[in-house]
């Protein structure tokens, strides 16, 4: 579990192009929206399209993100609990 | 209705990996590509603005020269904040398209990116400038094959002529792959230069 959070923090910074941000400034229980990491709504898209292409997740309703990206935590056991691949 | 002349307040050029504000010469680096030198420009200039990141290349390039000619404006007075955005350019938002575009051909590998279809508009430059100055003014976009002085003059002084903006900041944001180029200019009236065709020719020219 802890190598597929590195692996979330890593994409994150790389695939949000979070230029300022470096992995161990993400705490595993960081809020990824509003206070935490400041997201925005584009960013949340951006998370959808990463779960169903790198671990065959497909989320069919957009709101349900907003429970499974609250922390790299929660994220990372999501994945690990549906990924396909 | 306003009537009067109106007058230039500032321009910043940023091409050839130059950054020029008002005739002032205040970075270069010759050596690097166009994704670097955005990056160095970014840091030297103090933009201190995260979501810069997040921009493709035609909003970095246009936030980044409005940003150095508007924030000491802004900064030093009670300026207005109705200055109206007019830009122009010829590649649209091509660059980004194409990335788009190559991002759907695949069937098979079907993963459109919802961040870089947020930047196949030229128009989204505009915004990204508006959020960061709170400015909720009037703005356009339009796409020539040149530099097209006579519509940008015309257009900037009916604005301020019948009072929709009280500014505007005008000009050319252009990029595709390595070949960019940003020519803003203030329409105000206050400023140094006259709101002359021939002068804002010569302003782009002498960059």
């Amino acid at each position: 579990m802890s190598d597929l959070k590195q692996e979330l923090k890593e994409k994150i910074i790389t695939q949000l192009n979070l230029e300022d941000i470096a992995i161990e400034e993400i705490a595993d229980n960081d809020p990824l929206f509003g206070d935490g990491l400041g997201l925005d709504s584009i960013d949340a898209l951006e998370l959808i399209v990463m779960l169903d292409k790198d671990y065959g997740i497909k989320l069919t309703d957009p709101k349900e993100g907003k429970k499974i990206f609250e922390s790299i935590e929660v994220m990372a056991k999501y994945i690990a609990e549906h990924r396909t691949k | 209705m306003k009537t009067g002349q109106l007058k230039i307040k500032g321009y910043c050029s940023i091409s050839n990996n130059r950054v020029i504000l008002n005739d002032t010469l205040l970075m270069e680096d010759p050596g690097s590509d166009f994704s670097t030198f955005l990056k160095l420009a970014y840091k030297k200039m103090v933009t201190n603005y995260p979501k810069f990141f997040k921009m493709d290349d035609l909003s970095k390039l246009g936030f980044l020269a409005a940003d150095i000619l508007l924030k000491p404006m802004i900064r030093d007075s009670e300026m207005s904040k109705n200055i109206a955005l007019v830009f122009s350019n010829s590649a649209s938002s091509l660059q980004t398209d194409r990335k788009h575009q190559e991002s759907i051909t695949d069937r098979e590998n079907y993963f459109p990116s919802p961040a870089v279809f947020v930047y196949t508009l030229p128009n989204i430059c505009l915004g990204e400038i508006s959020i960061k100055h709170r400015l909720y003014s009037e703005n356009s976009f339009f796409i020539f094959n040149h530099f097209n002085v006579a519509y940008l003059h015309d257009y900037a002084m009916g604005l301020i002529t019948t009072e929709k903006a009280d500014e505007v900041l005008c000009g050319w944001v252009n990029c595709d792959t390595d070949d960019y180029e940003a020519f803003l200019y203030l329409v105000s009236t206050e400023g140094n230069i006259e709101h002359h065709k021939e002068e804002i020719i010569k302003l782009y020219t002498t960059k």
